[in-house]
């Protein structure tokens, strides 16, 4: 396919803004300026500037002196790349590589792009009436290369569409500043007298090389359509991306239910057939009012199941602010992993982590109460209870040592040990009676001690010498003693599980 | 004796009847024994009802204890084969290594830890209707009849156990679970009367079972299985230590 670029000129890109800002300039005379070499330079005008006989580069001194009532603005640095910036975000509705284009304009790759607003024609007067309600002075010109699309919006603009393959007859009454040259070379041209293009686009290339450098070669090359030029898009298309412009703005939960639906079946097929799932996906909306809502998903095992990925999504939908109505939907797959095509099993048992739906099902929980929710634990080489477990990484990941059977564990143990008053003979007996929250147990059997020691890499402190204890009532806990008795510090007893 | 042997048949196949008639299906081939012993005979075609809510009243943490290692033996048939168990809760205290001495692979079970107790509710929902999961248990503080009816229709298509574990003791409202339980911590017995403690040892209290014989039972847990301890059996050991 023919590639096609659009590039649009902002003639008075940082004038028109600062109009928007301040609605009382509008129809009087500003310039901005910034200081060089110890005078101040005019770096952009408006055109009711321009109209009194101001002119860009013009020393202020000078400007002020042929209209005394100029409003002088300081320049930022900057500026203008972050006003064209957040115009070409605002631009991505319209095609999905636009490149920013400094001093003043912006390039877009419309490349099959155009016959979804009906036409070239019918889509180049949309984008441009469009910024022109923005409020900026807007031009704009289509033709098959970048050199040839910039050179036509500058400089004759009456017919902006260059057919295909007429860019070369396009170019040949232009002066030599639309190739996009330095200013000396240009200065040269002009002094050699060669002004217009067609006086020397067809010398031969070795002899303007000596003369004016390989830049301009290359500039009449990547004009013509002979070299490729490389565009740096704002924001990088994913590979796996769906678009869904829509005719009429989306106000509805219905009807983005439908567009989801929609973009995930074609991006689930694509998916399918390259054996690939998505782990991470963003779902954009571009809305009217030029606001962009976002919503993003991520499942624990990819996933291109189309009913599974709409469930994730079904879960955010109420959060998505339609406004005025939203007018473009992307969905983008950020992150794809291969996934291994699954057989239908005729019958299923209940199989363990790997599980599909149990994955599905984990994606729902996490998009719904956030991921740090779920836990899974694998032994850990501690003694020492509270690290003698660690969270699993993996939803698949296997205990790489065996579980603990020798040692008996309390099906419930506190998070922190709990304090409480015994009555226990010394040494290293258990305790005879203990009262934990008021309520005083007397302890009848008991098993023990295990003493676990602390592991003083970790941290400091002293051993424990956990006891199993049955009260009269039948109820087991799981006690212990922190360090030894007749040590300076009295030794303390806590509670830190109970048994089945 | 032969006229009422009959009688006693003829109630039985009625009993049947009335079950079937009510959409308990007796399942042919798939019957689990899940190792309750006589309990069991206690449930609608005396088999441990699998896709049910099982509700336990947890008044205090001992109790709790007691109901998570009992549930943990139930697991052990239910998860064979991998199966997988979900554990919801906001404020976790069940200790994953203990499931190890109930037969439950510790790492088979995932926690979810919520913030809400709506939250709960919600996971758990979502939970029972993913027929591949073994069970799904939840720690709440109360439940009202509507929720547990829409967890008991959510399970009803996947076929997975549900276990809640109530901790709100002090009302208890009527649900729509199928059984209702009470596992109390008892005495146990010292094993030929060495020092220590013996085998955990519960009463097992099913207060309410939807079509079947409420029952109390004392149990116990004992290589890797459970085992009804009979009245002869405490007399005689407490004989024994007394002499």
């Amino acid at each position: 396919m023919q590639r096609r670029f659009l590039s649009i000129w902002f003639r008075y890109l940082v004038t028109d803004w600062q109009t928007l800002r301040r609605p009382a300039l509008k129809g009087c005379p500003f310039a901005f300026a910034k200081p060089e070499r110890g005078r101040k330079i005019i770096t952009a005008i408006n055109p009711e500037a321009a109209a009194e006989g101001v002119t860009l580069n013009m020393n202020v001194a000078d400007a002020k002196a042929i209209f005394p009532d100029l409003e002088i603005i300081d320049t930022k640095p900057g500026r203008e790349a972050r006003l064209l910036k957040g115009l070409g975000e605002w631009c991505v509705r319209y095609a999905p590589i636009v490149a920013v284009d400094l001093p003043d304009g912006l390039i877009l790759e419309i490349t099959g792009c155009a016959h979804l607003w009906g036409g070239e024609a019918s889509y180049l007067e949309e984008i441009v009436s469009r910024l022109q309600s923005k409020g900026y002075y807007t031009q704009a010109a289509i033709a098959d290369t970048i050199g040839a699309a910039w050179a036509k919006v500058r400089f004759d603009n009456t017919a902006p569409i260059v057919e295909s393959g007429m860019q070369a007859h396009a170019l040949l009454n232009f002066p030599p500043a639309s190739l996009r040259l330095e200013p000396q070379v240009i200065e040269r041209l002009h002094k050699l007298g060669l002004t217009k293009l067609h006086s020397f686009i067809n010398m031969p290339h070795s002899a303007l090389k000596r003369r004016f450098g390989d830049h301009l070669i290359k500039r009449i090359r990547q004009a013509l359509g002979q070299e490729e030029e490389y565009l740096q898009p704002i924001c990088i298309p994913e590979p796996f991306q769906e678009r869904l412009p829509c005719l009429e703005p989306i106000r509805t939960a219905a009807g983005i239910e439908v567009a989801i639906l929609r973009m995930l079946e074609s991006l689930c097929e694509r998916l399918q057939k390259e054996g690939k799932g998505l782990r991470k996906a963003i779902l954009t909306c571009y809305r009217v009012d030029g606001k962009i809502e976002q919503v993003s998903i991520g499942t624990s095992k990819a996933s291109n199941h189309s009913p599974h990925l709409f469930k994730l999504l079904e879960l955010h939908i109420s959060t998505i602010r339609p406004g005025f109505g939203i007018e473009l939907f992307t969905l983008d797959a950020t992150q794809v992993e291969d996934a291994p095509i699954t057989q239908e099993a005729l019958w299923a048992g209940k199989q363990g982590l790997n599980n599909q739906e149990v994955a599905e099902l984990l994606d729902r929980l996490a998009g719904k109460l956030g991921a740090n929710v779920i836990h899974r634990y694998l032994p850990d080489e501690h003694y020492w209870p509270e690290r003698s477990i660690k969270l699993a990484s993996a939803l698949d990941e296997q205990p790489a040592t065996a579980w603990v059977k020798d040692r008996p564990r309390p099906t419930m143990l506190l998070k922190t040990p709990v304090v409480i008053e015994v009555t226990a003979p010394v040494p290293d007996y258990p305790p005879m009676s203990f009262r934990y929250q008021d309520k005083v147990h007397y302890v009848r059997k008991s098993d023990g001690p295990e003493r676990i020691e602390r592991e003083w890499w970790a941290d400091a402190g002293e051993h424990r010498d956990y006891y199993q204890v049955e009260d009269d009532l039948g109820q087991r806990y799981w006690i212990f003693r922190s360090g030894h008795y007749g040590s300076d510090t009295p030794s303390q007893w806590y509670l830190h599980g109970f048994f089945a | 004796m032969a006229q009422e042997k009959t009688k006693q048949e003829i109630v039985a196949q009625l009993q049947k009847d009335i079950l079937l008639l009510q959409g308990f299906k007796p399942n042919h081939g798939t019957t689990q024994c899940i190792g309750l012993g006589p309990i069991e005979a206690g449930f609608p075609n005396a088999v441990f009802p699998i896709a049910a809510i099982h509700e336990f009243l947890c008044s205090t943490p001992e109790i709790a204890a007691s109901s998570q290692g009992f549930i943990a033996g139930i697991l052990q048939q239910l998860m064979q084969n991998d199966g997988t168990c979900i554990y919801i809760s906001q404020s976790r205290s069940l200790f994953p290594t203990a499931l190890f001495a109930y037969g439950v692979q510790p790492h088979q079970m995932i926690f979810i830890d919520v913030g809400t107790e709506r939250d709960v509710l919600w996971a758990m929902e979502e939970a029972l209707k993913c027929k591949e999961l073994a069970a799904v248990i939840a720690e709440v503080r109360d439940i009202s009849f509507a929720q547990s009816r829409r967890l008991q229709l959510a399970l009803e298509k996947s076929q997975v156990t549900g276990f809640i574990l109530r901790t709100a003791a002090d009302r208890i409202a009527t649900t729509a679970c199928v059984a209702r339980w009470q596992i109390k911590p008892i005495l146990s017995e010292q094993v030929d009367g060495l020092p220590g403690l013996g085998f955990p040892r519960w009463q097992v209290e099913l207060l309410r079972v939807r079509n079947g014989n409420p029952g109390v039972w004392q149990l116990e847990w004992k290589a890797g299985q459970f085992a009804v301890v009979t009245a002869a059996e405490t007399s005689d050991v407490r004989r024994r230590k007394t002499g």
